[in-house]
């Protein structure tokens, strides 16, 4: 494949997520670099690179630069807990449960510095009445976010018969939701 | 909640109060939040998104924010009552679009809506008329507090609060302004706006969010970027532009009137003149023609009409809203010919609203 810019081979396959929308670019080394470098160094669009920036401004960019090899080995890669492989989140634009910024974190987060020009969240956090809210909160999600796992093979486990593993399963779940849900109290 | 009782009013947005409402027609904040223990909402099974909406609503409802909501089951309405709440802008166009189990809870003034379900599993949203982001904000995050009280936010020490998409990552937070900006489009220099609003990270949208065409000249400025920054940074982000688009705004009319005052004044006639006499008007137009009339009444051209009534308008000849107001359901081609009735009807009366 030829690179979008000139007449040289393509080796950089950049995926620009937009609000709603997916965007390829397959560019030469040299052009990459410079698209990356003006994507990284600044919010908005490069737009010394004839029409990669036609469209650009709209929603920032999500733009990453592997190699065919190396993007073909990510986006067979998929999150232990919701199953959406990263191939299916470059096509769809969305990310299929909480869990998948963890598991896919070192390449989401280049993404992320293009579309925010930032990657660290300096906002508020959640401060429920309890001490060390904020940090509760992280650790509740880095639990809850396994019950989508559990479910699922909870699911798996019905469908196999396996009723032991099912049970297993739903009450690990209760113990997790038990201990991070907030009680319910009626109003 | 009968959507009925709501044709009688017409909602915050369009209430045409407020600071600068002669050019910012609304401030809303809008805040994306997850639940950890589902999957997001695209990739939520019919059972998941069934079990969010019933952990969300009836969570929501023990906290005070839920106090007095009245919450709608958006996915067993008809498609016209859908249309209706986004022509209200109490939820989206992809909300209404969505599948499966889905609800909005909305307070009696419609200035907050809590959708369930849109593409993140809880989308809190505030909006004030007129020019007020800093009253938006200061509301949204009582209510996004008292939520979070009951219902466990998916958080990331690094990347914050969680979201579907990692353009909202974060903050989860979108900042916009509803402005109405004729006399730049008629001077032609609503592009350059644009394009300066870009290079500063804002994004500039239609009448309806995401995708929406700009209608009757009316323009949503938002950030674009919601980590790395505090959501009071985000909100002076936005907030600081807006002054510098009315200064533009108010220049480009007083620019309209001195030197070409008799071609703004046949201009917006005529467009009245329409409005009162038509036999059949698209909404598209009606919006195009309520826009000049709205303008010339601002700039002292027009005496007979009160903005409140254009701003009515505005929402009241809408495709849904026009049909509940009828209360039948017509098609494209009836619909255009009882919105020209309406509106002759409307201006006859003297701009009381007709039923």
């Amino acid at each position: 494949m030829k690179c979008q810019q000139c007449e040289k081979q393509a080796v950089f396959h950049i995926t620009e997520l937009e609000t709603g929308s997916v965007r390829e670019l397959h560019l030469c080394e040299d052009h990459a670099r410079v698209y990356l470098n003006q994507a990284e160094g600044a919010p908005g669009p490069a737009e010394d690179i004839e029409g990669a920036a036609e469209s650009g401004g709209a929603a920032g960019q999500l733009g990453v630069g592997q190699t065919a090899d190396e993007l073909a080995a990510l986006d067979q890669k998929a999150c232990d807990m919701c199953g959406i492989t990263f191939f299916e989140f470059r096509n769809q634009g969305r990310l299929g449960c909480p869990h998948d910024y963890v598991q896919f974190a070192k390449e989401l987060e280049p993404l992320i510095a293009n579309v925010h020009g930032a990657t660290e969240h300096t906002g508020r956090r959640p401060a429920r009445s309890e001490q060390n809210a904020a940090a509760a909160a992280a650790e509740g999600t880095a639990e809850l976010t396994g019950v989508i796992g559990l479910r699922r093979e909870m699911k798996e486990a019905i469908l196999r018969e396996d009723y032991e593993k099912a049970k297993e399963n739903r009450d690990a779940i209760r113990a997790i939701e038990d201990r991070w849900i907030p009680p319910a109290r009626p109003e | 909640m009968k959507l009925e009782t709501l044709t009688q009013s017409i909602g915050e947005w369009l209430r045409g109060t407020g600071p600068e409402s002669d050019i910012v027609m609304s401030s809303r904040v809008r805040l994306a939040r997850n639940l950890p223990q589902y999957p997001f909402v695209s990739r939520a099974s019919e059972q998941d998104r069934a079990d969010i909406e019933r952990f969300l609503r009836e969570r929501i409802a023990m906290s005070p924010a839920g106090r007095g909501l009245e919450s709608i089951d958006v996915g067993g309405l008809e498609e016209i009552d859908r249309q209706f709440l986004v022509e209200r802008q109490l939820i989206s166009r992809e909300h209404a679009d969505a599948q499966g189990a889905r609800s909005v809870a909305i307070d009696p003034l419609e200035q907050v809506s809590l959708m369930i379900n849109e593409e993140d599993h809880l989308r809190i949203q505030c909006i004030h008329s007129g020019l007020d982001l800093r009253g938006v904000w200061e509301q949204i995050k009582v209510v996004d507090e008292q939520i979070e009280q009951f219902v466990p936010y998916a958080f990331h020490p690094r990347f914050g609060y969680l979201t579907a998409c990692p353009t909202n990552v974060g903050t989860g937070i979108r900042v916009s302004v509803m402005l109405h900006l004729p006399a730049l489009v008629i001077t032609r220099q609503i592009d350059k706006v644009f394009r300066s609003l870009h290079k500063i990270s804002l994004a500039v949208r239609g009448l309806y969010g995401e995708g929406s065409q700009a209608m009757g000249d009316f323009y949503q400025i938002s950030n674009q970027t919601t980590l790395g920054k505090s959501e009071e940074e985000l909100v002076e982000q936005v907030g600081d532009v807006v002054p510098v688009l009315i200064d533009y705004e108010r220049r480009a009319r007083e620019f309209l009137v001195r030197e070409t005052e008799q071609n703004v004044h046949d201009q917006v006639s005529r467009a009245y003149g329409i409005l009162r006499t038509a036999q059949t008007i698209s909404a598209e137009e009606t919006m195009q023609l309520l826009s000049r009339v709205r303008m010339g009444v601002l700039l002292g051209l027009i005496g007979d009409v009160k903005i409140a009534d254009i701003n009515s308008l505005l929402v009241r000849t809408q495709p849904a809203h026009l049909q509940k107001i009828r209360g039948i359901e017509l098609d494209t081609k009836d619909r255009n010919i009882e919105r020209a009735r309406y509106l002759r009807q409307h201006f006859e009366a003297g701009g009381h609203n007709v039923n």
